[in-house]
């Protein structure tokens, strides 16, 4: 039988706010344990909480980003359970009216344009942690985290396969960045995915019975956590068995997912309106005021740098992934003469390899927009050529200032005399009767051995072009 | 010195007749003598002390507010930095809080002097204050007694004259009724006019902070003080305080006072119906009206309370789960087995009996029946108030439908407890602010409390026509015997 896989992903995305979301904790990662945790966030008697507004617009930010119904007014509920870090014994979070309402988002998976629709996304609490094994026996409670502002991002049971699951998780990772909501760091907990997967006899209408994934918090894991799983639910189905409705975990050693808990045992949240929050009220000029601070969407400048850059399709969409790569390759298209294809080329080219290599962003490289546009230039004004162009890029990499003083420092401006390109010309020529008969016997390849004899009697600073141009006017002569 | 008003208090210190260390001095020491009340859990008297020191040289200096060196004791349900707070458990007997709730700092910044912390129901609840850990407090007019609860302590506290005011707390009558029980005054006011920062949650959409005390002029002087928005209680409102002393004197001529006919009907003890009758003459004969309203929703009251505190309660007691402060079992085989322990060791049988009522009216399958249906009817018990202000001013009627019950009497049967808070119970859920005042006793010589109900924020009017019912009768100045 032919199966088809149906996935829904529930994203929990750290929100970038400075203190949290119902106290003035600092939200900072990494501090000693619970040296971020004042009385309301350890849950003492009598303390309450109060709703950070920054939170608010962050995650209207999100929704007005996906194209979603903004709730004006959202309600926080008590999700109510047991769990040592868990302070307070509930987990403020929204349930019947959350924040953000249905939208979509538009993935690429490879073959084409797919679009996801986003069923809700609302504001919650973070809880503590567990540290198991900390000291002896115990288990150490951290409540540094606890009360962190997170924002649950739930997908419709729109994806067909673990591909596209990566794709829309991919693209949601890159617009909360670009939104400048999160900082989508995945080994510290601000960007965590659960999946809920389930199979269907291929054309089926109904939806099987789906089991959620926990603990998945990378994208090659999401793929392979997946990827076990519908490979799981076939075996189980095609030996005439079926799949329980539980909760399973992905152990990322082993590469499996096993039972966390049964449908039975899943918990009665009892979830029911927070009674010391008043429901939120989102006023116009609150709305209006987050519209105006939105950035133009990855997906709108793409579709710009196409247009009026000229650039490929592919090139556009990995320029706008990151919004301050776009920035900076805007910032050099804009201060270069050079074509945006070129700066877009060596944006993607040199300086990512250069960035990677040393594993920080576009912000911090030891480049900047100005710099690389001023080398930019004197490529196109033919200064130099594109192959010396890297050597003065390195160097400026290693900070041995701007291109105009390295160029001018190692003697690197290319030669574009019409005399003294002929005089090496004549001279390789005269070095070389061979390639000249095989040339005019009709083998019009070998030019490109007497263009190389040119370029290393020069050290490479010749005009490629203008050599070319002179050899063939002598040759053909 | 104790049987005077808080501003008889502040003059007799302002012109240097005695010190407030002296003042503290005195009622310090017949909270020793008055022992066998058990009004108190803790008594800070050294702190006490120092803080009356403190207001002594404000007095002397000239820098002196209206309440400054006058003793006071709060409710242990507030919390105090360094202080024991035990909220009447076992669960917090050992707890002490870091930080000051919102209440206690303003009262403190006023000036007053802070004596100790009262006995009281566990976490509030129960209306005889016998659920308390640490034992039934008695009834200073007749000590095989109950005071009323939740605030019993503070209310036999100021009955007997032990403390000139005490803070207490409110979820469905827990300052009217041992005021009414206790025969001193006791205001509630409306839903977020008091920051409930700092005061142990009960059911936090009813949980309201006032005061106790012997007459409507010292409540509404220390309510004064204790009001007002709190950036920490996002429940609080952004409201000015109205000045309540300003107005204690205005003639209550013309003031229409609604008589709902659900108050006055076959459940109030005659001695009790009796004595309303009287006092609603004499408000009658300061030139006040009277017009018969209808609250034909108010016999839900107590069942639709009965869901939405326990529901409420049952989230806001989950954080005593001896993890991080509390009561934890001493021996326990794994996680889950601490919880239970610890919470079945913790909390006496009314609070678990609330949370488990609690955790079923909001479970699955059960939530629209209990807690959805019981939100519905809170709306239409507050619209039935709305109804009746449109032809009132305030609404009059018993505060308890009896006077002080025997300790033990209702311990078998929680029903007969609740029926205590009849007409408590509904103010709460509407959110409105109720003051009781004692207007008589009863053929034992109990005393009977008068029930006055105000519009929402309106707390000058009832305060007003409690004042002026005061300035008529002598009730309120009743102390009881041997404490007088």
């Amino acid at each position: 039988m032919k199966w088809e896989t149906v996935i829904g992903l529930e994203v929990h995305v750290q929100l970038m706010t400075r203190s949290k979301i119902f106290s003035g904790d600092s939200t900072a990662y990494g501090a000693a344990p619970n040296t971020q945790a004042c009385d309301v966030s350890i849950a003492l008697p009598g303390v309450l909480p109060v709703m950070n507004r920054e939170a608010a617009r962050l995650a209207v930010k999100f929704g007005m980003a996906i194209g979603a119904e903004i709730n004006r007014t959202s309600v926080f509920a008590r999700k109510n359970y047991f769990y040592p870090d868990l302070p307070k014994g509930y987990q403020i979070s929204q349930y019947e009216t959350p924040i953000v309402g249905r939208g979509s988002l538009e993935i690429d998976p490879g073959d084409g344009p797919k679009t996801i629709g986003i069923t809700r996304a609302h504001l919650e609490e973070d809880a503590g942690k567990s540290l198991h094994g900390s000291s002896g026996d115990f288990t150490g409670i951290d409540l540094n985290r606890a009360g962190t502002p997170l924002l649950e991002i739930v997908s419709e049971p729109d994806m067909r396969s673990p591909a596209e699951a990566v794709a829309y998780l991919r693209q949601l990772h890159a617009l909360v960045r670009y939104l400048g909501i999160s900082d989508g760091n995945m080994q510290e907990g601000s960007f965590r995915c659960d999946a809920n997967v389930s199979i269907r006899p291929l054309g089926a209408a109904e939806l099987g019975t789906r089991t959620e994934l926990k603990n998945i918090n990378s994208f090659r894991f999401v793929e392979k956590a997946i990827r076990y799983e519908i490979e799981r639910q076939i075996d189980i189905l095609e030996d005439g068995g079926t799949v329980v409705q539980e909760t399973r975990l992905y152990d990322a050693d082993r590469d499996e997912t096993r039972s966390m808990r049964s449908k039975e045992e899943a918990h009665d949240y009892r979830y029911f309106p927070d009674p010391d929050l008043p429901p939120m009220v989102l006023e116009d000029a609150f709305l209006a005021e987050v519209k105006e601070s939105l950035p133009e969407l990855p997906h709108d400048r793409r579709h710009r740098f196409i247009e009026h850059y000229g650039l490929a399709p592919a090139d556009a969409a990995q320029l706008t992934n990151e919004r301050t790569q776009a920035d900076y390759f805007e910032a050099v298209a804009e201060a270069t003469n050079a074509e945006p294809r070129t700066a877009c080329n060596w944006i993607l080219g040199e300086l990512n390899a250069a960035l990677n290599q040393e594993g920080i962003p576009v912000e911090a490289s030891r480049i900047d927009s100005d710099a690389l546009a001023g080398l930019l230039d004197r490529i196109a004004d033919s200064s130099i050529s594109g192959k010396i162009a890297k050597d003065v890029f390195s160097a400026m990499w290693n900070g041995e200032g701007d291109a105009d003083s390295i160029i001018e420092a190692r003697g690197l401006r290319q030669i574009t005399d019409t005399g003294a390109i002929e005089a090496v010309v004549d001279e390789v020529l005269a070095a070389s009767p061979d390639q000249v008969r095989q040339f005019r016997e009709g083998n019009q390849k070998v030019i490109g051995f007497l263009v190389g004899q040119v370029m290393k009697k020069t050290r490479g600073k010749a005009n490629p072009k203008q050599v070319n141009e002179t050899l063939r006017r002598k040759l053909d002569a | 010195m104790h049987n005077r008003s808080i501003r008889d208090l502040a003059r007799s210190m302002a012109r240097g007749e005695y010190s407030s260390t002296e003042l503290t001095r005195h009622f310090l020491s017949r909270m020793a003598d008055a022992g066998d009340l058990n009004a108190f859990i803790t008594v800070t008297g050294d702190q006490a002390l120092e803080q009356a020191a403190e207001a002594d040289r404000r007095i002397r200096s000239g820098s002196a507010g209206p309440l400054t060196g006058i003793p006071m004791v709060h409710k242990d349900i507030f919390c105090t930095a360094g202080v024991p707070t035990t909220c009447g458990s076992k669960m917090l007997a050992d707890f002490v809080s870091p930080y000051d709730a919102t209440v206690v700092r303003r009262l403190a910044e006023a000036g007053m002097v802070s004596m100790g912390k009262t006995n009281m129901d566990e976490f509030a609840m129960g209306s005889s204050n016998e659920s308390s850990h640490f034992g039934a407090v008695k009834n200073p007019w007749e000590t095989s007694r109950v005071p009323g609860g939740s605030s019993g302590g503070s209310a036999a506290a100021v009955a007997a004259r032990l403390s000139p005011v005490a803070t207490a707390t409110d979820t469905g009558g827990s300052i009217r009724q041992p005021a009414a029980l206790c025969g001193i005054t006791g205001i509630k006011p409306s839903y977020g006019r008091v920051s409930r920062y700092g005061m142990v949650a009960f059911a936090s959409s009813l949980d309201q902070g006032g005061v106790l005390a012997t007459s409507a002029e010292d409540a509404a002087l220390v309510l004064e003080a204790m009001a007002g928005f709190d950036e920490r209680d996002s429940t609080s409102l952004e409201q000015q305080v109205p000045d309540y002393t300003a107005t204690l004197e205005e003639s209550i001529r013309d003031k229409v006072i609604g008589l709902p006919k659900e108050f006055f009907g076959d459940g109030v003890e005659p001695d009790v119906a009796d004595a309303i009758q009287d006092a609603i003459r004499e408000l009658e004969a300061l030139g006040a009206r009277t017009v018969e309203v209808e609250l034909p929703n108010s016999e839900i009251g107590i069942p639709c309370y009965y869901v939405l505190a326990p529901a409420e309660a049952s989230s806001n007691l989950s954080r005593f789960d001896g993890v991080r402060y509390g009561h934890r079992a001493a021996q326990f085989e794994d996680l889950i087995d601490m919880y239970e322990r610890s919470r079945a060791e913790g909390f006496g049988e009314e609070v678990q009996r609330r949370i488990m009522i609690g955790t079923y009216v909001l479970s699955s399958g059960y939530y629209d029946a209990y807690y959805i249906k019981a939100q519905k009817l809170r709306r239409m018990i507050a619209d039935d108030f709305t109804r009746a202000f449109e032809r009132c001013d305030l609404i009059a009627g018993p505060t308890s439908p009896g006077t002080a019950f025997p300790i033990g009497a209702k311990n078998d049967d929680p029903i007969a407890m609740y029926l205590n808070d009849i007409f408590t119970n509904s103010v709460n859920l509407a959110g409105l602010p109720g003051i009781s005042v004692n207007a008589g006793f009863d053929r034992d010589g109990l005393p009977i409390g008068l029930h006055l109900i105000g519009r929402y924020l309106d707390e000058t009017t009832i305060l007003n026509v409690a004042h002026q019912f005061q300035q008529a009768t002598d009730w309120h100045n009743t102390a009881p015997g041997g404490y007088a």
